[in-house]
């Protein structure tokens, strides 16, 4: 089936465009990419192809979360490899990639081929599982990455069970680096954050919880661009959510060491005042920091030190939340909230659209290695489409995935994914729009 | 004047009036318990109860007792700290005590914000008797109230409160009460007893006890709690009361007619030694205990609508 999807201002920044023009899909792929398609379609064959119009709308890659918790093997009332690709899809992702810290952990080859069996039954998104660095992410012994890598993985992490061994970091990233995989680091030095719940300051100490000292992060970013200065390799960053965090990125990569890193929604969007009150929907690893740290990790997007934006969908039942702050779960809900919250920086002239996009498709493809994230022809056709003035009120009611542990419910949004294509098929449509 | 309130959950959201208000209906209460026959009957019929999830035995006696004296009908639920442990969590526990219709719960739990919970879930008044390291009305309004009593007043009054500020919920709802109430709040412990920007508390830090007693009109001494050695917070009982331990030589610093307080129990040698703790012209300790009872009592009535 073709697909012409016309009308839209199109984006697509690996290959410079920002421009009116048409797109035509043909057998999954993106077969054409121009102005005034529309004609010669029309004249040819209008019968076989199906055309969306879509004027005033922005047509985008297919974005890419590079940043999820699927939680299936193990913890399916959080969430199912089918529920988080449909929540995936209505939040306007054709493409994520799941942490392992499933039950069992995904620490080899079935898990990860029991991940992407799920992921193909659901036919939604695409799903790129994150291996284990270590066994059952312990710390002390490494997976196979190579047999990990056959079955599909496409990074790998100890993701919230950070590696504190410095000495198995070392391993991990150069024996990954030969396999160009790349490393996901969580940062975390667990002696620094431990019994810690909220960031460590004045909030922390007027509300009477152990804090998470922004150092606890730090000291682990600088060890691991040490590392991978020292082993001649490359480390992704995690979930950036301090100054100091983003200061020493912005020094590694001034010097030219392969390092990148992401931020989450939540980190440009909230500080740590917003826990006055103990909402347990707010409590997050890492933790919401200060105002100061805030302004540093816009900066650090507007200036690149910052190459993604990823979700950190951390979807919890309600027995995991509804609960004292102390013994609530960490994470927030977010695959359905991101690109909102994402789409703010436009409007605070953080970014431009171009750079917007940049940071949610081919900035995540190009860290994963995914021959994903541009609308050249040939590529894969995985669309996004953003009405990028619909209001609307998030509601968790109306979330797809399982996870309603949403700080952002019933605020007040503007853009929103309405069409979301995976590998030419339609995966979602805004009810509204007649397609 | 009505409490216009619901609950009683920190030092942190009433204001001055408010505690003028209790602290006044506190003292209208102090005679009672000197009486012969120590029961009035202003809350026959209701029902308070004490949910105490971590031990305690000066609060929930006080609690009782202050039930008691006004003849309300009180119930005490002593449980382990953790909900999760105990398999049903605070949630539940609370709709099943609101089932049962009382007309105030009292907590204390281990986890701050446990108090907060439990009040945006039932229609029952709450009072916080101590959350964590977050905050412990009761106590900074026996502690006001004590001070009031001894000084007359406590606008301009130098306080000062020594020892583990990081992991004191006392030491918190007294740096809000009292700089509400106009007093000067100095504070003293080692670096690591002193959490992160409480300096925008509006208090003055100081790591020397020295220093911060210096001239004080009221000292408030707290209990150092020996588990916290396992976490490096201090390294010894020996060096930490050589240094932060109120004494009869460190005390000639403060004004000559100083109080000490406690909020108990006091480690006697730790960081306050027994002839000070004993001291009837310096140690208003016993007076705390004395008034935590009407401050109790003032709260019950107060929020059980009593002064309707």
């Amino acid at each position: 089936m073709k697909i012409l999807l016309t009308g839209a201002r199109i984006i697509d920044p690996a290959q410079k465009i920002d421009a009116d023009m048409d797109v035509l899909l043909e057998n999954g792929k993106i077969a054409k990419i121009g102005s005034d398609l529309l004609k010669s379609v029309k004249s040819r064959d209008s019968e076989k192809v199906k055309i969306i119009e879509l004027a005033g709308m922005i047509l985008t890659p297919g974005l890419i979360d590079m940043h999820t918790h699927l939680r299936e093997p193990g913890f399916e009332y959080k969430e199912t490899v089918a529920s988080g690709a449909a929540a995936a899809v209505a939040g306007g992702f054709t493409s994520i990639a799941c942490m392992p810290n499933t039950s069992p952990v995904n620490d080899n080859r079935s898990i990860t081929e029991f991940i992407r069996r799920k992921a193909v039954e659901a036919a939604l998104a695409n799903v790129y599982p994150i291996g284990a660095i270590s066994k059952d992410s312990s710390g002390s012994q490494l997976t196979e990455f190579w047999d990990l890598k056959d079955a599909g993985v496409v990074a790998l992490s100890d993701d919230g069970k950070p590696v504190m061994d410095a000495a198995l970091m070392r391993r991990a990233m150069e024996y990954a680096y030969s396999l160009e995989l790349p490393i996901i680091s969580h940062c975390e030095d667990i002696n620094l954050s431990g019994g810690g719940l909220m960031n460590e300051g004045y909030y922390s100490t007027i509300l009477g919880l152990g804090g998470i000292p922004s150092i606890a992060e730090e000291a682990m970013v600088a060890r691991d661009i040490l590392i991978a200065e020292f082993t001649k390799t490359c480390v992704h960053i995690a979930h950036v959510s301090t100054a100091g965090s983003v200061r020493l990125i912005h020094e590694a990569k001034k010097r030219g060491l392969r390092v990148t890193a992401e931020t989450a929604p939540h980190y440009f969007t909230l500080t740590d005042e917003a826990l006055q009150g103990y909402d347990t929907n707010l409590k997050v690893n890492p933790p919401l920091r200060s105002t100061e740290d805030v302004a540093a990790i816009k900066e650090g997007l507007a200036d690149g030190t910052l190459d993604a934006i990823a979700c950190d969908h951390a979807p919890h039942g309600r027995t995991d939340k509804e609960l004292e702050f102390e013994y609530a779960e960490k994470g927030i809900s977010g695959l359905e909230t991101s690109l909102a919250l994402s789409l703010n920086l436009i409007q605070e002239k953080v970014l431009s659209w171009s750079e917007l996009i940049a940071k949610m498709s081919p900035n995540p493809a190009r860290i994963l290695n995914l021959s994903k994230g541009t609308l050249q022809a040939g590529a894969d056709a995985d669309i996004t489409v953003i009405n990028p003035q619909l209001k609307w009120t998030v509601d968790i009611k109306t979330f797809r995935s399982r996870g309603k542990n949403s700080p952002f419910h019933g605020r007040k949004m503007q853009g929103k994914a309405i069409l979301t294509i995976v590998g030419g098929e339609i995966k979602y449509a805004l009810p509204s729009l007649k397609v | 004047m009505k409490l216009e309130k619901k609950d009683i959950l920190g030092m942190k959201d009433l204001t001055v009036e408010e505690i003028n208000l209790i602290l006044e209906t506190a003292e209208s209460f102090l005679e009672i318990s000197t009486r012969e026959i120590k029961k009035v009957p202003t809350l026959r019929g209701k029902t308070i109860i004490n949910l105490f999830f971590e031990a305690s035995t000066r609060t929930r006696t006080s609690f009782e007792i202050a039930g008691k004296r006004l003849s309300a009908d009180t119930i005490n639920i002593s449980s382990s700290t953790s909900s999760v442990v105990k398999g049903e969590t605070l949630i539940d526990t609370a709709r099943n005590l609101e089932a049962m219709n009382p007309d105030v719960i009292v907590i204390r739990h281990s986890a701050a914000g446990a108090p907060h919970l439990l009040a945006s879930l039932v229609k029952q008044s709450i009072i916080n008797a101590g959350d964590g390291a977050h905050e412990h009305p009761t106590q900074a309004l026996l502690d006001m109230m004590t001070i009031k009593e001894k000084k007359g007043k406590i606008a301009g009054l130098k306080v000062a409160i020594v020892g583990d500020i990081t992991h004191s919920r006392v030491a918190r709802s007294n740096i809000y009460g009292l700089s509400k109430m106009g007093a000067e709040v100095f504070l003293a412990g080692p670096a690591t007893m002193l959490p992160r920007d409480i300096e925008q508390m509006g208090v003055k830090v100081y790591n020397r006890l020295e220093d911060a007693i210096a001239s004080a009109d009221v000292v408030m001494m707290l209990r150092i709690q020996l588990e916290r050695q396992k976490q490096n917070i201090f390294p010894s009982l020996r060096e930490y009361s050589q240094h932060y331990c109120l004494n009869r030589s460190n005390i000639k610093l403060a004004k000559k007619d100083v109080i000490v307080m406690h909020p108990g129990p006091i480690n006697r040698g730790v960081e306050i030694s027994p002839d000070i703790a004993d001291d009837p012209s310096y140690s208003v300790i016993l007076d705390q205990v004395n008034k935590g009872v009407a401050v109790r009592m003032a709260l019950l009535y107060l929020l059980t609508g009593g002064n309707e």
